[in-house]
């Protein structure tokens, strides 16, 4: 009688994410045991999985490890996508240590969730089949639909939650429904092999509508308009700290999958992908720098400037090959950094008793705080994309790359949205510096952590600002492969 | 390879960032700091002047070193006779600057001299800057710092000022970034090197046509806002009239003269053909900014306004002296643009001390002056004559050599030009007789108090330099000429045959 044959599980590939999701467990297990005050020994486990999980994805990297048949793919790309992941995590769980406590809002569970949230995109970014996709987006999202909703009191914190959630469930599932139909067209759900059949099949009505559907609800993820709704409102009630979660780590990863998809499952149908998301950059990048202009509410006026930076991303994608998407995940990073940071200072700043969201709360906070004012100053700085700031050097790669592949127009449109972007960004500028502290002014409460998590956010913008030839190689090297 | 350019390029910011340690409580430490920060820099580019070799047509002071290799970017700077001047007339403007900021800023010292430290790292690394990266880099960064220096310690209507100031130079110079890039592109797929080198690129003979066109209007929008050439002059008026006196000199000083110092070293030289082509088109903007100029000139009631409009002619000038493409055309714009920048610079100044004795810059507030303060008014006059031309003095010597340049080209070119200065003499005298002649007309200007000699201090180096250049210019001239030379050549080498 033969001996049962079991399936040999490489794990290899999986251990950057195991990191995290150890640590998930073991907060909820902490979380149990009584203990008088403080949660931040679960936020020192947290922090020290995020950590596990990078130094993982480094000992990992130039390695190329397949799991599961396949559909997990810890190549270059998804090696890279989570290192951005898990600084934008580790930052965010450093600014929410002390964040959390005088927002009155501290618990155990939402250091579990923020990493359920940080795995599932971690997972994203390494998932080769579709059905990975799906369920690493679920565990991603729905993590993320709870820690929008996790102050209870405002009411703006309920409507972000309910909206996210339900827009959210929506673009999941016509992402299904488009899985579901590309599986009925192919027979496959693994990416490679939807590609092999996509090429052969040619323009086939099903696997085109299914494949339609599955950029839908990536366009929900990464905030493409039309589908770009739920932004502002999430943005603006979620917890500050849940906002740059949203804003970087899911960010990341759903451009990775993105990326993924397009060059392995789409890429016979590039000619016509490209053309879609040539419109689809042009008015992303205009609406989302227009409207930005007329806010009042800093975290709004990020909402819809992460919508502008989305778009940016996409001329990388439109422009192809590995200089572009290079460039996208080199954005990536340097947009974790400086938007990690910049919602970072704001989750510092508090106004009588409240959180100061508002742009008129940072009126003269030059004056009184010259140091976070300055700090602030240059991660805006670096949103605008001034040199040498990180934010400056992503964009350069990104329209170098438009260019080098023909698309001067798209450059132009692009280079003229973020000198539009220039004037709001400027506008908080003008504020703190050029503007008088009114009645009760905005008062900074001290955080080590939180200072901490601005240090190495700063020392980022300015290192990938001055030096990136080696990270963007990188980010070049890390995608070439796929490529290919 | 010596490191001599990128170490004054690097010592105003490094040095600022030095203050930034130091804490706050005395604010005579950073005006002391900063002043002999940027009175290094000073010594340190006089080697810069001497150790200049004017016969040869190469850069001189040149370092290289990789940077982004994967794109072509390189760190490389130097100098040739073109950017010598500019450079020299920055270090030796900042110190000045500082030193006239004395009692004039008291809020904020420590950022305004850190803020003045780093602009002038910015300055000049626009001008010794021979990759296009790099000096996009520079072109952008420095923006920031005068947008501070306006916003904050300017005037009523700062902030309006400042952001007008950047949004309207950041709009002309993103799209000098998508025509740097298409340039790297297009050389690239031609010669299958892909760099920024600015050499390299200035060497190459670029297709003429619709691609070239564009990328040359592309460059010149981003220069000619900088300029200002007229009619993207209007941000200009506001800039200067808001920023504080420091800013004022800097901004007319050394900023515009990026515009132009940006048509001389990439427009010519990249786009040989669109240059020649549009040249009409840049004649009649540079005249028109020139009567232009003068006229609103002439009607203003603000003395700083009056030369601020001033600016927008004399940057006609240069402009008309630069698309001349003949020797004396160019090496009048090149020494009209110091010649701008020491006499401009000095009326500023001046315009900024008697604005801190009276609080007031309206002509109407003022007359009889020199009954008064017969020293100012002595220096007064001399600057003045020296912005409207008077021979013996530097302004003549620029402004004569542009139309000569210009008579070459066209005769009535020439003649409109030439009405510019005569409306000059009309404005500044008028100002100048409405200003310092007659009787003491205002009680409140009786007591008014000469010259300190601090501000001696500021102005006689200016003064020295204004009679300097009008006398013998050949010690600066020689050392363009060279440069000027190849310049041509290499543009006339480039055109193609029609």
């Amino acid at each position: 009688m033969p001996e049962p044959a079991f399936p040999s599980i490489a794990l290899g590939p999986l251990l950057p994410t195991l990191f995290v999701l150890g640590a998930a467990g073991l907060v909820l297990l902490l979380d149990l045991l009584p203990r008088r005050s403080g949660k931040e020994h679960l936020a020192a486990v947290g922090l020290a999985g995020v950590v596990g999980g990078l130094l993982a994805t480094l000992w990992r990297w130039g390695s190329n490890g397949r799991a599961f048949h396949d559909m997990i793919v810890l190549d270059g790309l998804a090696l890279f996508a989570n290192v951005v992941i898990c600084y934008a995590a580790a930052l965010v769980i450093l600014l929410s240590v002390d964040y959390l406590g005088r927002a009155g809002a501290e618990s155990g569970e939402y250091y579990a969730l923020v990493l359920f949230a940080t795995a599932g995109m971690m997972l994203l970014a390494a998932a080769g089949d579709l059905i990975v996709v799906f369920l690493a987006l679920e565990l991603m999202s729905l993590s993320l639909y709870v820690l929008a909703g996790l102050f209870k009191s405002p009411l703006a914190a309920g409507e972000a939650s309910m909206k996210y959630f339900l827009l959210g469930a929506f673009a999941s599932s016509f992402m299904l429904y488009g899985i579901a139909l590309v599986y009925g067209a192919t027979g496959a759900t693994n990416l490679e092999r939807v590609g092999a059949a996509a090429a052969a099949q040619g323009h086939a009505p099903l696997l085109a509508i299914g494949l339609g559907l599955l950029l839908v609800g990536f366009g929900f993820k990464t905030s493409f308009v039309p589908f770009h709704m739920w932004a502002p409102d999430v943005y603006q009630g979620a917890p500050t700290s849940v906002t740059a979660l949203i804003a970087t780590g899911s960010k990341a990863a759903a451009f990775a999958a993105l990326i993924r998809v397009l060059v392995v499952a789409l890429r016979s149908a590039q000619a016509d992908w490209t053309v879609l998301l040539w419109a689809v950059a042009v008015v992303t990048m205009t609406l989302g720098n227009v409207v930005a202009i007329a806010q009042s509410n800093l975290k709004r006026m990020l909402a819809y400037s992460s919508i502008a930076h989305a778009g940016y991303m996409l001329v990388g994608l439109v422009a192809g090959g590995a200089p572009g998407a290079g460039a996208v995940l080199f954005y990536l990073l340097a947009y974790a950094f400086t938007t990690v940071g910049t919602f970072g200072v704001i989750t510092l700043c508090t106004r009588a008793g409240q959180e100061a969201v508002e742009v008129a709360d940072y009126a003269g906070l030059a004056r009184r705080h010259p140091v976070l004012a300055a700090t602030l100053g240059l991660f805006l700085l670096s949103l605008v994309g001034i040199p040498p700031l990180a934010g400056f050097v992503g964009k350069f790669y990104l329209f170098a790359a438009a260019v080098r592949a023909g698309y001067v127009w798209l450059a132009v449109i692009g280079v003229l949205n973020s000198a539009v972007a220039a004037y709001y960004y400027l506008r908080v500028i003008v504020y703190m510096y050029m503007r008088e502290p009114d009645a009760s002014p905005t008062a900074w409460a001290p955080s080590f952590s939180g200072g901490l998590a601005l240090v190495i956010a700063l020392i980022g913008i300015v290192l990938l600002g001055v030096i990136p030839a080696p990270f963007a190689d990188l980010a070049q090297a890390a995608v070439a492969p796929l490529l290919r | 390879m010596s490191a001599l350019l990128s170490a004054i390029t690097f010592l105003p910011a490094a040095g600022g960032l030095v203050l930034l340690l130091v804490p706050r409580r005395r604010a005579g430490a950073f005006r002391v700091g900063a002043l002999l920060i940027s009175l290094a820099t000073l010594a340190l580019s006089l080697p810069l002047f001497f150790g200049f070799d004017a016969d040869a047509t190469a850069y001189q002071f040149e370092e290289v070193r990789r940077w982004l290799p994967t794109l072509g970017v390189t760190y490389h700077v130097g100098i040739d006779g073109i950017s010598l001047l500019l450079v020299l007339l920055t270090t030796f403007l900042t110190p000045l600057v500082l030193a006239s900021a004395w009692h004039s800023i008291e809020d904020r010292v420590k950022e305004f001299v850190v803020t003045m430290l780093i602009l002038e790292t910015g300055m000049l690394g626009v001008f010794v800057s021979l990759d296009l990266f790099l000096f996009y880099v520079f072109w952008e960064a420095m923006l920031i710092p005068m947008y501070f220096i306006i916003g904050v310690w300017g005037g009523a209507n700062r902030v309006y000022a400042a952001v007008k100031f950047v949004l309207y130079t950041m709009a002309g110079s993103v799209l000098m970034l998508v025509a740097i890039l298409a340039l790297y592109v297009q050389h690239g797929a031609a010669t299958g090197t892909y760099t920024f080198d600015v050499p390299v690129l200035a060497r190459w003979v670029l297709a003429p046509g619709l691609g070239q066109n564009l990328m040359f209007l592309a460059f010149a929008l981003a220069f000619a806002i900088k300029v200002p050439l007229f009619p993207f002059h209007t941000w200009l008026p506001d800039a200067h009239v808001e920023a504080p006196t420091p800013g004022s000199v800097i901004l007319a000083g050394v900023l515009l003269k990026m515009g132009t110092y940006g048509f001389l070293r990439f427009c010519l030289p990249f786009f040989p053909d669109a240059s020649l082509a549009f040249a009409p088109l840049f004649f009649a903007l540079a005249v028109i900014g020139i009567v232009y100029g003068a006229w609103v000139s002439t009607v203003q009631t603000d003395i700083k306004k009056l030369v601020a409009y001033s600016s927008v002619s004399h940057l006609g000038f240069v402009m008309l002296g630069i698309f001349t493409l003949n020797q004396q055309g160019l090496v009048g714009g090149l020494i009209q643009m110091v010649n701008h920048g020491l006499s401009t610079g000095a009326l500023f100044l001046m315009v900024g001390m008697i604005y801190e004795r009276r609080h007031t810059r309206l002509i109407a507030d003022f007359g009889g002056l020199w009954k008064v303060i017969p020293a100012f008014s002595a220096v007064f006059l001399v600057v003045t004559l020296s912005s409207l031309g008077l021979p013996g003095l530097n302004g003549f010597v620029g402004e004569f050599l542009i139309l000569v340049g210009a008579f070459q080209v066209s005769g009535w070119l020439a003649a409109a030009a030439t009405s510019g200065i005569v409306f000059a003499a009309l404005y500044m005298l008028w100002m100048y007789q409405r200003v310092i002649f007659g009787e003491v007309t205002r009680e409140e200007n009786r007591g008014l108090r000469d010259l300190t000699p601090r501000e001696w201090a500021v102005l006689a180096p200016v003064i020295v330099f204004i009679v300097w250049i009008g006398v013998y210019p050949v010690t600066f001239t020689g050392k363009t000429e060279a440069s000027v030379e190849a310049l041509i050549a290499q543009v006339q080498g480039k055109v193609s045959p029609r």
